[in-house]
């Protein structure tokens, strides 16, 4: 078994065991759109609004699971360990992005039916909206796993990722909600922009997942 | 010596600096022509613009100076990239005051938000403002220098794909600098490239005094520990 894949299921293992982070996003991403049923007082949402209130949603609850992604390291020592063992360390970078992938994965499967419900007429666009929310993931996860980093190694700890990871996330949330506001239309999905938002997610993973595996190496030297 | 040889050439920089942005502002007031559009308020175009191009600039640099750091380990680089950050942040708060105001004189509004260019450099001023407290967060000195210098990687690389992001969100009503720049007759441009010059000057200026400062006050508290040591 590679390095990578131990990590990776590792991680995945004790997410299971111990369902720390998995429940309390799907219970925070139903609660918040709750909120927003009430705080809008609308019975369905298309377009701007239903892309506005989805994707802001996904990612704070993401921002519950990026807190929490390296506790387990600082506690138990597993930096140490991965400093010690005889492998390449952005492997550590590399599975912990791929879990936060799944996990965000996993959330969505649960929160965005559930949006559905709540919110949507009709649910066409969101077989599209699919690939718009991985590419999204896959982005999320590489600043999200880089900034985690830094934010549990320093004194701030859980306030120091969302103040950071805010502002970076600006362009995919841009990209995410500007293609959900024509995917969620009520008139049926269009496609007018559809591949620069793709492009732009797919150039936004492509220059962090870069910057991630090369500056990853830094963070853990002691 | 070399710290002698510092200070004359830090002295002839700020010189430089003070004739440079004079000249650039002269230019600005008494040669250039009046805007037929905007006026007198589009004066504030030979501050506001050259101030933004100066802050971004000075990011990237920083993240220049964070790749060295992180490459070699000298922690010279990383104070580098910490005063660029540094100075940079201070012109960014100049570039969205003289933006409201020019904002507030040309569309009558303090704030756009359906302009790409303001929202961008907000956002982008954000982010670098989140840096202070990262610095701060971390105690043990050569691991908050690594950090920092990450965050300025990952933040230099986020400042173009951010501005293309918030571009293709909105319509366009900012004046293009880099298209508009030649489209500006000889008459504004020449004024506004002194001006450039000018306030890039200023920013080096800047960023070399709190160098030196920085550098002076390091020396001072070795000596003076050196003195009750002996004591």
């Amino acid at each position: 078994m590679t390095a990578f894949g131990a990590l990776l299921r590792k991680d995945l293992r004790v997410e299971l065991r111990t369902l720390r982070s998995l429940p309390a996003m799907a219970l925070f991403a139903v609660s918040a759109f709750v909120i927003f049923r009430f705080g809008l007082d609308r019975e369905q949402l298309s377009g701007e609004l239903a892309a506005g209130v989805l994707v802001p949603t996904l990612l704070f609850a993401a921002l519950l699971a990026i807190n929490r992604l390296f506790v387990a390291e600082r506690e138990e020592g597993g930096f140490d360990l991965v400093r010690l063992a005889p492998v390449d360390r952005t492997v550590l970078f590399a599975a912990k992005a791929s879990a936060l992938v799944i996990y965000l994965v996993v959330l969505e499967l649960v929160a965005v039916p559930i949006f559905a419900l709540f919110f949507l007429d009709s649910a066409t666009g969101l077989l599209p909206f699919a690939l718009v929310l991985l590419l999204a993931d896959i982005g999320l996860a590489a600043t999200g796993t880089l900034i985690s980093t830094i934010a549990t190694m320093s004194s701030a700890r859980d306030l120091l990722a969302p103040l950071i990871l805010l502002p970076l996330l600006i362009p995919l949330v841009i990209a995410a909600a500007g293609a959900g506001e024509h995917l969620l239309a009520a008139d049926g999905p269009d496609y007018g922009r559809f591949g620069t938002w793709l492009g732009l997610l797919g150039l936004y993973d492509l220059i962090f997942l870069l910057v991630g595996y090369a500056t990853f190496d830094f963070l853990l030297d002691d | 010596m070399a710290n002698a040889l510092n200070s004359i050439t830090l002295r002839r920089l700020a010189i430089a600096t003070v004739a440079v942005m004079a000249a650039g502002y002269a230019l600005a007031f008494f040669a250039a022509p009046e805007d037929a559009d905007q006026g007198f308020i589009q004066k504030i175009f030979y501050l506001h613009v050259p101030l933004a191009t100066v802050a971004l600039c000075g990011w990237i640099v920083a993240a220049i100076h964070a790749i060295r750091h992180l490459r070699t380990g000298d922690p010279k680089h990383d104070a580098r990239a910490y005063v660029s950050i540094h100075i940079s942040v201070i012109f960014g708060l100049a570039v969205l005051l003289t933006g409201a105001i020019w904002a507030k004189g040309a569309w009558g509004v303090w704030w756009e938000w359906k302009e790409p260019t303001l929202v961008s450099f907000l956002i982008v001023f954000l982010l670098y403002a989140t840096y202070y407290p990262l610095r701060y967060a971390i105690e043990d000195r050569d691991r908050q220098a690594r950090y920092a210098s990450v965050f300025a990687i990952t933040a230099g690389a986020f400042v173009p794909l951010n501005f293309l992001a918030v571009r293709l969100a909105q319509p366009l009503i900012h004046p293009r600098t880099f298209s508009s720049a030649g489209g500006l007759p000889d008459s504004m441009l020449w004024p506004f490239l002194v001006c450039l010059v000018g306030m890039a000057l200023l920013w080096t200026t800047l960023v070399w005094f709190e160098l030196d400062s920085k550098a002076a006050s390091g020396n001072l508290k070795r000596i003076r520990r050196a003195l009750e040591a002996t004591a």
